[in-house]
């Protein structure tokens, strides 16, 4: 029941995306005294999460008092995101994130290659390495011409 | 009715339920109070740990603010956007190392005629200059130069990379968690940079010139970034902190081969002195950082305990 209710919740910034399928949501535990619900931030300034905090406040609100909890380690990797979460992603025309990188971050002296979410094409060109959001890149395609935002593998 | 694409919305939902917020913080410490209140790990003095913590935040919160001078001033939107968000990944590990800072040392827990105000903002707010523990680099203003701004950035986030990615397996948990998130953010700092350097290095003439003595000027302030602390020291036995002086060689080699490629010279600038071993981690500033903590705290002090 609370689970349903917090499957509404959605991402503030990309509300295709609920938070489970952002991979966010760390723990409910429904207790004697009301719902705590764990929370893990995607960037450490993520405006998003106070109202994030709030949605899931606002969204549990039947379910007597709510408390959001933040954790901040393990830290959030684009990993978590739902296979659902991907395709809707896609379908938004968000270019869905790679898999993260591990281990020492290597100097990279070109850049990576990102497909076009609309035609497929699959090479494109990066605008900017930071988009409307924390967690996206702004990038062009350059067959169907239509710039697209894509998800930064963390 | 409820949209999930109003992003406003919920704000205005919760100013109903008479949640009125300091303007500057919004009760962050109360929600991850279990891992800012984690305990000091063995064999540590707790002055030391909350120091370090500063050194680590003020880095980030002090430059931070110099990046966001570029707000409606940078060349173009997506560099503006993007160092905006620079800053914003910054200032979120700031506000975790101060509320750390704040809980070690008892700041901002209560009292204080802001009562309740949360310790990263005290710390944030109303310390003074001299209690600041970043280093000089971070002060220096880009003066709304992309050269110098790309300069300092390359520097900096090169050597924040590799003190972080040192810091994942900190013996302090807030540290450590603060390193593995910011490990994955200033990656992307540092490559942002890097590829700016390239593009200005190996670009016009005019592009290069000012690339280069954006780099001739920062370069004072790189010796620095390697020097050790007395608090640094003394945590590095307790396997809390890392010595910056480790660091040394990741940074050099990484800075070498972006300048190679980019067809830029190593700078042969002079490091700046130190004021009898003192510098930016004993609180002794260059002049550049007043106005930014002027700045940086006027809303703060001129209305204090304010709320929205």
């Amino acid at each position: 029941m609370v689970r349903d209710a917090l499957a509404q919740v959605v991402d503030p910034e990309m509300p295709m995306l609920t938070l489970d399928d952002l991979g966010v949501i760390r723990s409910v535990e429904e207790t004697a005294d009301g719902v705590v619900v764990t929370i893990t931030p995607t960037y450490s300034g993520c405006p998003a999460l106070e109202v994030m905090r709030d949605d899931i406040r606002a969204a549990l609100a039947g379910y007597g008092p709510v408390e959001v909890r933040t954790v901040l380690s393990p830290a959030w990797s684009t990993d978590w995101i739902s296979e659902a979460g991907r395709r809707k992603l896609a379908e938004a025309g968000i270019a869905p994130p790679g898999s993260a990188p591990r281990g020492p971050v290597p100097l990279l002296l070109t850049a990576p290659r990102v497909r076009c979410p609309r035609c497929g094409e699959p090479v494109t060109e990066e605008l900017s390495r930071f988009g409307p959001t924390a967690c996206t890149a702004l990038r062009r395609c350059p067959a169907c011409r239509e710039p697209f935002e894509h998800m930064k593998e963390i | 009715m409820s949209d999930p694409t109003n992003a406003y919305q919920s704000l205005s939902e919760t100013t109903a339920q008479d949640d009125p917020r300091w303007a500057f913080g919004t009760g962050f410490t109360d929600d991850v109070a279990a891992e800012i209140s984690a305990p000091v790990p063995a064999g540590v003095d707790p002055a030391d740990l909350a120091a370090y913590c500063l050194m680590l935040g003020d880095d980030a919160l002090i430059y931070q603010h110099r990046l966001s001078e570029w707000v409606a001033n940078a060349p173009e939107l997506e560099e503006e956007v993007a160092l905006a968000n620079i800053a914003l990944d910054l200032l979120g590990q700031a506000r975790v190392l101060l509320s750390r800072a704040g809980h070690l040392t008892g700041v901002g827990i209560k009292g204080g005629s802001a009562g309740s105000t949360a310790a990263e903002d005290r710390l944030a707010y109303f310390r003074v200059e001299s209690e600041f523990r970043n280093v000089a680099l971070v002060e220096q203003p880009d003066d709304l130069d992309f050269g110098r701004c790309i300069a300092h950035l390359l520097l900096f986030s090169t050597w924040r990379l590799a003190l972080l990615h040192r810091l994942v397996s900190s013996a302090d948990p807030v540290i450590a968690a603060v390193a593995a998130k910011g490990v994955k953010e200033v990656a992307y700092h540092r490559d942002y940079a890097v590829r700016w350097t390239l593009r200005l290095g190996d670009g016009t003439a005019e592009s290069h010139r000012r690339m280069q003595a954006g780099l001739d000027g920062a370069w004072a302030f790189l010796e620095e970034l390697f020097r050790t602390s007395d608090e640094e020291r003394r945590l590095v036995g307790a396997g809390v902190a890392v010595d910056p002086a480790e660091t040394r060689a990741e940074v050099e080699e990484v800075l070498d081969q972006v300048l190679t490629r980019a067809t830029l010279l190593r700078p042969t600038t002079r490091p700046m002195g130190t004021v009898g071993g003192r510098g930016g981690r004993q609180g002794l500033h260059t002049e550049k950082l007043g106005p930014v903590v002027d700045e940086l705290q006027s809303l703060a002090r001129r209305f204090e305990g304010a709320t929205w």
